[in-house]
């Protein structure tokens, strides 16, 4: 500590660069956090504020847009019901319609399915619950669409008329599209493309999505002896999230551009203190001549890598924080959750020292000898 | 204080031989030395560039091993030990001055002779006190950076008796000296060697200091001979 922290005060200029570069690659860790939340959110939020531990799909459906090619019956929503380890299982429909207001704007709308009562039905933070076969209950962030409580919303080419009727109390999209929350059996006729004035055949009533299971006290139930039975492919929730449009893709950009981020930073590290411990070897081999201990010399170094990283780090997350804290809301997906954010910072401090330790195992290699003699 | 370090035993190297190398390009650095140094006794050793003397500086003070013979400092035989003994060895019982000082450059005056204290986890002697008997006290706050050649050299000798060493090992402490300095160094040197009763071997080019030193010896080739 003694050597360490005096060193750090007499090169501060050197350790302040590489302290900019390491806070910088934080602000950038801060804000790629918030936009890859933010996109899970604009993806997959209506799906997260789910009740449910899992969906039930119709066997063999392909896991990418899995819940627009999937078509379940009511007989093997009756087979889940029996299972033991199964509170609830409801048919649930999924579709994404372009639809116009009354005052003719275009919009997107995913219309979720579900029994007007049921679990799935989320509570009307304004206007009111589902009553009427036309009501639609929607997602609060459809206001910035031009949605208002009371509007007539028309399916094109169908011309089904649904009324605004409520808005839930947060954000709620599938697929970065607002979900409008729809009784089974309207959504029924909108998925089987039943015109107005059409007289639908009675079979669509029998048919939805998926299954929505919920478990017996929020546990997950027994996927595999229930599709078995009830002939489906189940995934929990977390897994159903893959099947909403371009999901699995963001992600896995998000999380390449990430991978880079941490490398380079580790690099960056590891590079400066190589350097660094290159330029002191000659003071080094002087303090192994003295009787300095090898852990005396990677103690020493190792500290200020820990010092320099938790500063630095420290300073561009908040920095980060703040830049992304103007980013919230400005109509880009965006959102800052601490979870990602302490993850992110406490991996960039991980693998800088990794990079730092690597580098600094060097003093171990030092020979007091050279503090001998005339090669100064 | 005075009474622990009467008692200690110095250096002694019997019949030390270091070469390098084997066959017909075996270099022989030290060449059957024998050498002992009492405590309180400054012993200068000159001679030629490559004559050894940085080898025996090495083998005397643990850094190197020699091919063959025995190393005793302060009654311990160093010969065989291994490396990790050989570092607390050198940080308990010996201390080195290099040239032009070797001081540590983040550190101010009094914090390099305090990092002895760091290193060797004990108490050692009173860095003012040792600051002001090489006369540095007014400078005890300034960096290598900003004290002149004289001044690094000094530091560097209070340094090396910050932990009470039995043996002083010194490398060429006037090099980069003018005259003057020269003798107030080696002249410190041979005081600090007396009071604090440490057994000290200054290895140097200088024949002007010489008259500061209890003995004098020559080294040519490895090996080691009165000096005339």
């Amino acid at each position: 500590m003694f050597l360490t922290l005096r060193e750090l005060w007499f090169a501060r200029t050197r350790f302040l660069l590489m302290g900019a570069v390491v806070a910088l690659i934080s602000i950038l860790m801060v804000i790629l956090s918030g936009l890859s939340s933010g996109l899970v959110t604009d993806g997959v939020s209506a799906l997260q504020r789910t009740p449910v531990q899992a969906f039930a799909f119709a066997e063999g459906t392909k896991t990418d847009s899995a819940f627009s090619r999937s078509v379940v019956t009511d007989e093997q929503v009756a087979a889940w019901r029996e299972r033991p380890d199964v509170a609830e299982a409801a048919l649930f429909g999924n579709a994404i319609v372009n639809a116009k207001t009354g005052d003719g704007i275009p919009v997107d709308l995913t219309l979720f399915g579900i029994e007007p009562g049921s679990f799935l039905e989320p509570a009307a933070a304004e206007g009111r619950a589902l009553q009427q076969a036309t009501d639609i209950l929607v997602s609060d962030s459809a206001r910035a669409a031009g949605i208002e409580l009371g509007d007539t919303v028309v399916v094109d080419r169908l011309g089904t008329e649904l009324t605004v009727v409520g808005f839930t109390s947060d954000k709620r999209t599938f697929g970065h599209v607002d979900v409008a929350y729809v009784p089974l059996s309207t959504w029924q006729e909108i998925h089987a493309g039943v015109k107005v004035g059409e007289q639908p055949q009675p079979d669509i009533y029998r048919e939805a999505s998926v299954v929505a299971l919920q478990g017996v006290d929020g546990g997950l139930p027994d996927l595999a002896a229930g599709d078995a039975a009830a002939g489906t492919v189940s995934k929990t929730l977390e897994e159903s999230f893959d099947s909403s449009p371009g999901y699995s893709a963001e992600m896995m950009t998000m999380s390449m551009i990430k991978a880079f981020l941490y490398a380079i930073s580790a690099l960056v590290v590891g590079a400066f203190f190589s350097i660094w411990t290159v330029q002191r070897s000659r003071e080094l081999s002087v303090l192994r001549a003295m009787g300095a201990s090898t852990g005396f010399l990677l103690r020493d170094g190792l500290l200020q890598a820990v010092v320099v990283l938790v500063a630095s780090v420290a300073l561009g997350v908040l920095i980060g924080l703040g830049l992304g804290s103007g980013l919230d809301g400005s109509g880009m997906p965006f959102a800052l959750e601490s979870g990602p954010i302490v993850q992110g910072a406490v991996l960039l401090i991980v693998l800088g020292l990794v990079g730092a330790a690597v580098a600094v195992v060097r003093v171990t290699r030092v020979d007091p000898l050279t503090a001998l003699g005339e090669n100064r | 204080m005075t009474a622990a370090t009467s008692t200690r035993a110095g250096l002694a190297l019997t019949d030390t031989c270091l070469s390098f190398g084997d066959g017909d390009s075996t270099v022989h650095a030290l060449d059957h030395v024998t050498l002992e140094v009492a405590a309180g006794e400054l012993v200068a050793i000159v001679g030629p560039s490559g004559a050894g003397k940085s080898s025996l500086l090495a083998v005397a003070g643990g850094l190197t091993r020699p091919t063959s013979g025995t190393v005793t400092v302060d009654g311990v035989d160093i010969t065989n030990l291994k490396p990790r003994e050989l570092t607390r060895l050198r940080r308990d019982r010996i201390g080195f001055v290099f040239q032009s000082g070797n001081l540590i450059p983040a550190l101010t005056a009094r914090d390099q002779l305090r990092l002895v204290e760091k290193i060797t986890g004990r108490e050692g002697r009173d860095p003012d006190e040792l600051l002001a008997s090489v006369g540095m006290s007014h400078r005890a706050d300034r960096r290598p950076g900003q004290l002149s050649g004289g001044e690094r050299q000094r530091v560097g000798i209070a340094r090396a008796l910050m932990a009470r060493p039995a043996l002083l090992l010194v490398d060429e402490p006037t090099a980069a000296l003018d005259r003057k300095r020269s003798h107030e160094v080696v002249e410190l040197l041979a005081r600090e060697t007396h009071e604090a009763r440490v057994a000290t071997i200054m290895v140097t080019h200088d024949h002007d200091v010489l008259d500061h030193c209890d003995r004098v010896l020559e080294m040519v080739d490895g090996g080691l001979g009165p000096h005339d």
